[in-house]
């Protein structure tokens, strides 16, 4: 009796996932943490991702990316502590690479998934000399990219505790 | 009232009911006849596939003005004409990133990788074969009832215009952690990462232990398949959770050694405090509740008997008591819960009241199990950015006038 109980419970365990393709977890595996692991090859300047922020971007985030209609994402650095502040990519975001995954995944809003990562470099780039954050010359890769220290990157508290585990 | 008893009708009537009585038959028939309504005349509508709200109802999801991005942004609960605990599914609120996909249930995939032994592949056929559980949950965006934490003077809007972000179902679907432990999770794996197969591939992190314990990945909501706006065919619950989490039209789960700070959970859904940092990783939507019943842009109908009512909710649990005052907040009466009162879930309250037609300042302020209560605007304020509006659940007032009118209010 206590043998045929153990025998449906085990055989009553649900295994109904199939070993996953490696080339559809290589296709879909697009998310980047903050140390970059996963970031693509190719590199991508300043001075080429103002060529795609033109043609692509500036319609909805402004020239030098002041914002309007959509979001802003320049200017406001040092401003979170007064009382106006300004929370854009340069002001707010704590790392770089969080950049090139979003661009990468939802941007332009009418086209995602469109750019080659080439591009995504390049206009991540761009966008992060707007205020200096990196220099006008700057290339960024996945090697350079993990380094770029955002000048937010100390302003965010764990309000639940679960990064520590 | 006109009666448009066709002549035909009348003389069956009259005929009938001649046979049933003769004494009384004919004074009867007469007014028999006045009294027959017109559905009662004709023979109704026959069946359909798929029931729909009568004709006469007007209840609709707020829809705000399309941005450059028509498929960005939220419409909201019309909670103010809604009763019980329940929302109707084609009413539930909406928040998307870039619109609704329209996904086929045949291709879809959902993957399951990163830090464990086997990564998985679900096609929904499969997924379909796995045990289930049913449960009554709320979803709330973290951003719901924003305009009352940032607008200087109270914004004139209905309940649902306010606070519309947040809805309730019966949400069934497989648990989580059935499945992580199918891949076996490797014991780096300390946080996962959901991602939505939308135009925004929207992502967020959540910590392994609770999406173990807690998530779930919805099939159907009250009943039936999860709605495309709610995020048919796949949808990740987290009872109680932050709205954003809760990821919709879900393709894929990675586990991670630490959370992949992702854009909604750095740029958005942070709260900012007054000397410039924010929190990060606000899962639990706070206590919260609203009276809906009399609720802003209402009229009333001059003195006499209201029943009170509005919905109370925690993501920390049960509701332990709704407080009624009708003086800003300087005395309070319990509210009656009549029930169910379930975890993680709206919970009606209502409280009867004679209404001597004086000015009101109505309020609701609830309490969970936890021990958890609401703050006034002014104690939610003090300690955060003038831009932070995120997980906003401050004690609502209306104001009720001599005039009859139902306004926002800020004590
Ligand atoms: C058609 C308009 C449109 C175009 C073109 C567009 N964006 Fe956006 N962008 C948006 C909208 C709308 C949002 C907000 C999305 C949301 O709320 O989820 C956004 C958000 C962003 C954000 C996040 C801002 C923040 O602070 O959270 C970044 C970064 C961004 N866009 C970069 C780009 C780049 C780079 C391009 C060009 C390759 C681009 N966008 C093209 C409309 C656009």
């Amino acid at each position: 009796m206590f043998k045929t109980l153990a025998f449906l419970l085990a055989a009553a365990t649900p295994h109904f996932g199939a070993t996953a393709d490696p080339a559809l977890i290589k296709a879909w595996d697009v998310s980047i943490p903050p140390d970059g692991t996963g970031l693509p090859a190719g590199h991508g300047s300043v001075s080429e991702g103002l060529a795609v922020y033109t043609q692509k971007c500036v319609m909805c985030h402004g020239v030098n990316g002041v914002g309007k209609p959509a979001d802003q994402l320049t200017g406001g650095v040092g401003s979170l502590a007064s009382d106006a502040p300004v929370k854009t990519v340069s002001s707010f975001w704590p790392y770089a690479p969080t950049l090139f995954d979003y661009i990468r995944r939802a941007m332009p809003v009418t086209s995602p998934h469109s750019l080659s990562d080439h591009e995504t470099y390049a206009v991540t780039a761009y966008i992060l000399s707007i205020d200096g954050i990196v220099k006008k010359n700057a290339v960024m890769d996945a090697k350079s990219l993990p380094k770029v220290k955002m000048p937010n990157r100390d302003g965010f508290i764990d309000a639940y505790g679960a990064t520590k585990r | 009232m006109t009666n448009k008893t066709t002549p035909s009708r009348r003389k069956f009537l009259k005929t009938a009911l001649a046979g049933a009585g003769a004494a009384a038959a004919v004074p009867l028939s007469v007014k028999a006849d006045e009294y027959v309504t017109p559905s009662m005349t004709v023979p109704g509508k026959t069946f359909t596939p798929y029931g729909m709200p009568s004709g006469h109802e007007e209840v609709k999801r707020l829809l705000r003005p399309p941005g450059i991005s028509p498929g960005t942004g939220g419409s909201l609960s019309p909670l103010e004409s809604l009763e019980g605990m329940i929302t109707p599914s084609g009413l539930h609120f909406e928040r998307h990133h870039n619109g609704v996909p329209d996904i086929d249930p045949k291709t879809h995939k959902f993957l399951l990788h990163g830090l464990v032994n086997t990564p998985l592949e679900f096609s929904m056929d499969a997924l379909m074969r796995y045990p289930r559980v049913s449960r009554m949950h709320f979803v709330e965006c973290g951003g719901n009832s924003g305009a009352n934490a940032g607008s200087p003077t109270p914004p004139q809007l209905t309940a649902g215009g306010i606070h519309g972000l947040v809805s309730c179902s019966e949400w069934t679907g497989v648990q989580l952690g059935l499945l992580l432990d199918e891949a076996g999770v490797k014991p780096e794996g300390k946080w996962i990462l959901a991602e939505s197969a939308d135009a925004a591939s929207l992502s967020r992190s959540v910590p392994l232990a609770e999406a173990r314990e807690q998530g779930i990945l919805a099939l159907y909501q009250n009943g039936e398949r999860l709605r495309p706006e709610q995020g048919y065919p796949l949808r990740l619950l987290m009872p109680g959770w932050e709205g954003n989490l809760n990821v919709k039209w879900l393709h894929r789960i990675k586990v991670t050694p630490g959370p992949t700070m992702t854009k909604d959970e750095t740029s958005k859904y942070t709260q900012s405090q007054k000397d410039g940092k924010a929190k990060q990783f606000n899962f639990i939507q706070p206590v919260k509740s609203v009276i809906t019943r009399p609720s802003g842009m209402m009229t009333m109908n001059g003195p006499g008997y209201y029943e009170i009512s509005g919905i109370a909710w925690s993501g920390h649990g049960k509701i332990a008591k709704v407080e009624i005052s009708m003086d800003g907040g300087a005395t309070w009466t319990n509210a009656e819960m009549p029930g169910p009162v379930l975890p993680k879930c709206l919970s009606r309250f209502r409280l009867p009241w004679e209404w001597d037609g004086k000015p009101v300042l109505l309020q609701s302020r609830s309490t969970d199990e936890q021990g958890n209560v609401q703050p006034t605007r002014a104690a939610w304020k003090a300690p955060v950015s003038v831009v932070q509006f995120y997980q906003y659940n401050a004690i609502q007032t209306w104001q009720i006038g001599a005039d009859n009118t139902v306004k926002n209010f800020y004590v």
